[in-house]
């Protein structure tokens, strides 16, 4: 499986303070990827080194097999919607797209018009007078129409109300599905990538928690609710990610690719918010359960 | 690329490009009757005596309010504010809002960015200034052969190339000020200051050296009894009309350079006329020959700093990254001691 974006020892330190620091990832294409992850984990450090606008202080990042935005073809590949959604206030939708038009070689007119026109945008407004979804909408427009190879969304929704959320999430999808472009966006909701993304990573202080397709990682976590036992004392391949525990029980949430044989455990399935919630939770005091997942 | 910085500077530029096409209808009607009555009453072949005396105070009298407006207002202001309001702004204003973000991840590098934005804001404000510049020296012209000062700081900054290249100069140090600072208020406020500052140093510490002064002595002249009381200074009238005198300097007659000559009063040199007897003046001046040399000095001065600067820009965009407006890496001073990391994991039962 061929990576679109490789981080190796990756660090960028701000003055005298790291945003990130050792960070060592891979990211492979052909999927929906959500990078997750609480603040100041390095999610948007690391995706504004990935499109060139940040410089690492170490480390290397290559996207597409190359330094990113080495030059107008490596910047052509790739697509960015920044944090907040920066567009030009005194510029109209249309200016807009004319700018795409004039700075981007592949640049698909029909495909950017016909997105406008189906959001229902006048092209003669301007982009200071949208509000967060259309402009959201119009930055995803002109980040798509590039025809870039992989697409990268800094926060895209974080500041849109939950309807503007759905709609712009819709949109990705239909932008996925029509145009098989790899997508990495990130997101500290993860309601909002449960919806979207195949692979899932999970960053905490700039390391890898977690990373996998969203379909094993469910497959291979198991929520485990018994009488109560010291988690240490487990079947053999059990990771415990997290445990509580009550006078007479305990809650355990368990990796394992085997199956669980223990009858005294009530099995449950777990949603892909509380599995990434233990993984983000500190790890329980005393024990050595929360571990690095191989990826 | 152009494109997009036309279309961002479009509304500015029409501004300020229509306020000079006002201005250059009124130049023009002002300035013909300005030649028509310099022709006219006889002020071209008129140097001395009290009739030309009246005449050239009433001629220099005329549209007082205009010459104060380019004078005073435009051709000293011009320069200086297109760096601050267009060239601070350029790239502040982009790193400010996170257009920056935008404009950046298109399919253009960075320097072709700013080349762009170079092109067309930094054309446009040398071109304002080079058009006002050559308004005001034409209509300044009948004034100027009066007055035969062209080399007077005033009158120099603001006639033919020197402004040209203030004007580059101020676009560049609100480029570099705006990039560095990244913030416009600020960038607009330094560039203000940078650009006064250095049209100051200029003129009280480099132009007088563009070439070697001229040095010329001569002894001082008691005047009659009953004329002015000032000493007269003949090294003035040996000198060609319109120079430039950068210094002037006192010698007494042992050779020392003095201040000032005190005589007492009731001193005794007072009835021989020989106060001032043995009294050295010496002028340091450039000539007004080199009128046109010091233009393309001051030109070549300001230009070629705006070139380095503009240099730096290109330099220093590429090769630093600029830190994200706001966002997650604000927080990220957690320790990440308390977390495993990949690399090291902890055991597993």
């Amino acid at each position: 499986m061929s990576a679109v974006l490789q981080a190796d020892g990756l660090g960028k330190r701000y003055r005298r303070r790291w945003a990130l620091t050792d960070c060592t990832l891979r990211i492979p294409s052909g999927r929906v990827v959500g990078l997750v992850g609480p603040n100041g984990a390095g999610k948007s450090t690391l995706l504004n080194l990935a499109v060139g606008l940040l410089t690492p202080t170490r480390g290397r990042i290559d996207v597409l097999d190359a330094p990113p935005a080495l030059g107008p073809a490596e910047l052509a590949r790739v697509g960015f919607m920044a944090q907040e959604t920066p567009t030009y206030s005194g510029l109209s939708v249309a200016d807009h797209l004319r700018m795409g038009a004039r700075l981007n070689p592949g640049w698909d007119r029909k495909l950017a018009e016909d997105r406008i026109a189906q959001l229902g945008l006048d092209p003669a407004q301007r982009a200071g007078k949208l509000s967060a979804g259309q402009r959201a909408q119009l930055a995803l427009t002109v980040a798509v129409a590039k025809r870039p190879e992989l697409l990268i969304l800094d926060e895209p929704v974080a500041s849109l109300d939950p309807l503007a959320r759905r709609q712009f999430l819709q949109g990705l999808m239909e932008v996925v599905a029509e145009q098989g472009v790899t997508v990495v966006l990130s997101s500290h909701l993860i309601a909002d990538l449960e919806r979207v993304c195949d692979h899932l990573i999970v960053l905490i202080a700039s390391r890898v928690r977690l990373a996998g397709d969203v379909d094993q990682l469910l497959a291979t976590h198991h929520l485990l609710t018994g009488p109560r036992r010291d988690p240490e004392r487990l079947q053999a391949g059990q990771q415990v990610v997290s445990a509580s525990h009550t006078d007479r029980q305990s809650t355990l949430l368990v990796r394992t690719d085997e199956p669980i044989l223990d009858p005294a455990w009530t099995v449950e399935p777990v949603g892909l918010e509380d599995l990434v919630l233990a993984y983000m939770s500190p790890e329980p005091t005393g024990r050595g359960g929360l571990t690095g997942v191989p990826r | 690329m152009i494109w997009l910085a036309w279309r961002q500077f479009r509304a500015q530029a029409a501004v300020v490009f229509g306020a000079l096409a006002v201005l250059a209808i009124v130049l023009i009607v002002t300035g013909l009757r300005l030649r028509h009555w310099y022709d006219t009453d006889g002020l071209a072949n008129c140097t001395t005596g009290d009739a030309c005396d009246a005449l050239t105070s009433w001629f220099t009298g005329r549209y007082s309010w205009l010459q104060t407006l380019l004078s005073n207002v435009l051709i000293l202001f011009l320069p200086g504010l297109t760096g601050v309001f267009w060239g601070a702004p350029l790239i502040a204003r982009e790193l400010e809002s996170g257009t920056y973000r935008l404009a950046w991840t298109q399919s253009v590098t960075r320097t072709r960015w700013l080349a762009g934005k170079i092109a067309v804001v930094g054309t446009a404000s040398v071109a304002a200034s080079a058009l006002l510049t050559w308004m005001v020296s034409w209509w300044y012209t009948p004034f100027d052969k009066i007055a035969h000062n062209k080399f007077d700081p005033t009158i120099f900054s603001e006639r033919d190339l020197a402004p040209i290249g203030y004007a580059a100069f101020g676009f560049a140090l609100g480029l570099i000020a705006g990039l560095l600072i990244r913030r416009t208020l600020p960038a607009m406020a330094t560039t203000l200051v940078g650009y006064i500052a250095a049209r100051i140093i200029v003129v009280y510490w480099i132009r007088p050296h563009f070439q070697a002064p001229l040095h010329i002595t001569a002894l001082l002249q008691q005047p009659g009894a009953g004329s002015a009381r000032a000493a007269k200074a003949p090294a003035v009238g040996q000198i060609p009309q319109g120079s430039w005198i950068v210094s002037t300097k006192l010698t007494d007659p042992s050779g020392h350079s003095v201040g000032a000559i005190r005589i007492p009063l009731g001193s005794p040199c007072m009835a021989t006329n020989s106060c001032v007897a043995g009294y050295h003046q010496t002028l340091t001046y450039q000539p007004a020959s080199r009128y046109w040399p010091f233009q393309w000095y001051e030109l070549t001065l300001f230009t070629g700093v705006a070139l380095i600067l503009i240099g730096f820009c290109f330099w220093w965009i590429n090769g630093h990254s600029l830190r994200p407006a706001s966002g997650g890496a604000a927080h990220a001073s957690r320790p990440d001691a308390t977390l495993p990391s990949q690399q090291a994991p902890a055991p597993v039962q």
